[in-house]
């Protein structure tokens, strides 16, 4: 049986998913792609899935620019992606 | 290489020379051994500011400020200019006075400021940590990213006919170059703006390097919106020796804040050094508490070519025929490189200069 323990925010969605599911993974289940935005305003998604990249930045409670490709879903967690305008 | 003028280095004041002497009619040559714009010139901060430890500073950096404004014109986005101004910040009392003195200063050149009570401060900057003494802003001030800007001068003076070549010149001689693959290349005029490596060529120039370190950070939109400096800067900025750090932030036009200030003498080693970022960064954030909650993502150093009095060298210089000298620009070299072009092109051609040209004369070095 899956253990969907965790509920997080992720732009206007909640979702719940098992722990030790990471921010990127949990974008995509929700159905979203988009990270970010580059500086011209084009949309950047998750590429490397390991910190190198930088390209899954979010905005994880407030705080801009975090990987959410090494980031874990925590309980109650607000995930900004650019589709809210984050950067 | 067919030229009345070879101008050494394209930096962004050699760019600006190139430029100015193409503009008369000249045919100027530019040797350049890296990539144009690529020297201190991509180092540095970008800051367009008006700078009034002494006259002639004043008058050299508000002149090239309206030469700025004409070139900059109606299409900012090409050399990312922003119009941001700067406030300089006034931690107490004292630095107040003098901001209140700088104002008079900057007003005497109708050059537009106003006084900031800490309401006012804090109203445009919140980031400010509370209790500082208030500030001044100065409206004109603004900033480019000088590597484009070098581009666009270099390619207008290409446009006219001017050449680029990439050698590194080895030696200077009576109106000649040598060049690194053993060519002379004879010209009327040699122009040297080799920026700190100009000592290299001229031993005896009085010119030394002064390091700096900087960082960026990621993107925060609206983080600050001016270009913040500390009037404290000035005193630590022109020790004549002496490390010092000076709080110095900048709202880059892509969202980043850009985050100087050191000042190194004694080394040309270009590595960053940790020590000196730490205490940077933590002087800053003195400043700007929350900056310890961004993300930098990217530190370098550059050298400012220092002279002895602050001011740059432009003008000729009798250690070798037909050579003039537009270099000793240290932390300045942005803002002032355009007045510099104007200043040497009018010497070089006996025309009348908007401002007396005297200050920056390289003899006065000599008795
Ligand atoms: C950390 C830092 C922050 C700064 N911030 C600001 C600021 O905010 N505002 C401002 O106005 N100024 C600022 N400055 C100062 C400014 O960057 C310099 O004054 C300016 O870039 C000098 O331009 P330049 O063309 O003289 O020198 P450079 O840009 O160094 O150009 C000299 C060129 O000559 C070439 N060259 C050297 N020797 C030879 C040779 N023998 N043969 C061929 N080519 C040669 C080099 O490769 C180089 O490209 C800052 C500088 C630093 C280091
Ligand atoms: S996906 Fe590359 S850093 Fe996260």
């Amino acid at each position: 049986m899956t253990d969907l323990s965790i509920t997080l925010h992720i732009d206007a969605r909640s979702i719940s998913v098992e722990p030790g599911v990471t921010v990127a993974a949990a974008i995509a289940l929700a159905g979203g792609g988009v990270t970010r935005l580059s500086v011209h305003g084009h949309p950047r998604a998750p590429l490397c899935g390991m910190g190198v990249c930088q390209e899954c930045r979010v905005t994880i409670d407030g705080r801009a620019h975090q990987l959410s490709c090494q980031t874990l879903c925590a309980n109650g967690m607000h995930v900004l992606t650019a589709s809210e305008g984050a950067a | 290489m067919n030229a009345d003028v070879i101008v050494i280095g394209a930096g962004i004041v050699g760019a600006a020379c190139a430029d100015a002497l193409s503009e008369r009619g000249l045919r100027v040559a530019v040797i350049e051994q890296d990539i144009p714009g690529g020297g201190a010139t991509a180092a540095g901060m970008g800051h367009l500011v008006v700078m009034d430890d002494n006259a002639a500073e004043l008058a050299l950096s508000a002149y090239s400020l309206s030469l700025w404004k004409d070139l900059v014109g109606d299409r900012p986005q090409r050399h990312e200019y922003s119009g941001c101004g700067t406030i300089w910040i006034a931690a107490d009392e004292e630095e107040m006075q003098a901001a209140m003195e700088k104002a008079q200063n900057l007003a005497g050149h109708g050059l537009l400021c106003e006084m900031l009570t800490p309401a006012a401060l804090y109203a445009r900057e919140p980031q400010l940590r509370a209790g500082l003494a208030g500030g001044l802003l100065v409206r004109g001030d603004g900033l480019v990213y000088p590597p484009k800007t070098t581009r666009i001068l270099l390619d207008r003076a290409m446009r006219r006919g001017a050449v680029t070549r990439r050698a590194t010149v080895t030696a200077i001689e009576d109106n000649c170059v040598m060049l690194n693959d053993g060519s002379r290349h004879l010209a009327q005029h040699i122009v040297l703006a080799a920026g700190a490596r100009s000592s290299a060529l001229l031993p005896a120039l009085p010119i030394e390097p002064k390091k700096g370190h900087l960082a960026i950070t990621d993107r925060y939109p609206g983080f600050v919106k001016h270009q913040l400096v500390e009037l404290g800067y000035i005193k630590s900025a022109h020790a004549p020796s002496g490390d010092s750090v000076a709080f110095n932030l900048q709202p880059r036009p892509t969202g980043q804040i850009l985050i100087g200030s050191s000042r190194q003498f004694d080394t040309i080693d270009p590595a960053v050094e940790p020590a000196m970022l730490q205490r940077m960064l933590r002087h800053a954030a003195r400043f700007t508490p929350r900056l310890t909650e961004l993300n930098i993502v990217r530190t370098w150093t550059g050298f400012r070519a220092a002279t002895p009095d602050g001011l740059p060298l432009i003008g000729p210089c009798d250690a070798r025929r037909g050579l003039w000298l537009a270099t000793g620009h240290e932390g300045l070299g942005i803002t002032t490189s355009l007045a510099t072009a104007q200043l040497l092109a009018a010497q070089i051609q006996n025309e009348t200069t908007r401002i007396p040209f005297a200050p920056y004369l390289p003899g006065r070095f000599h008795d």
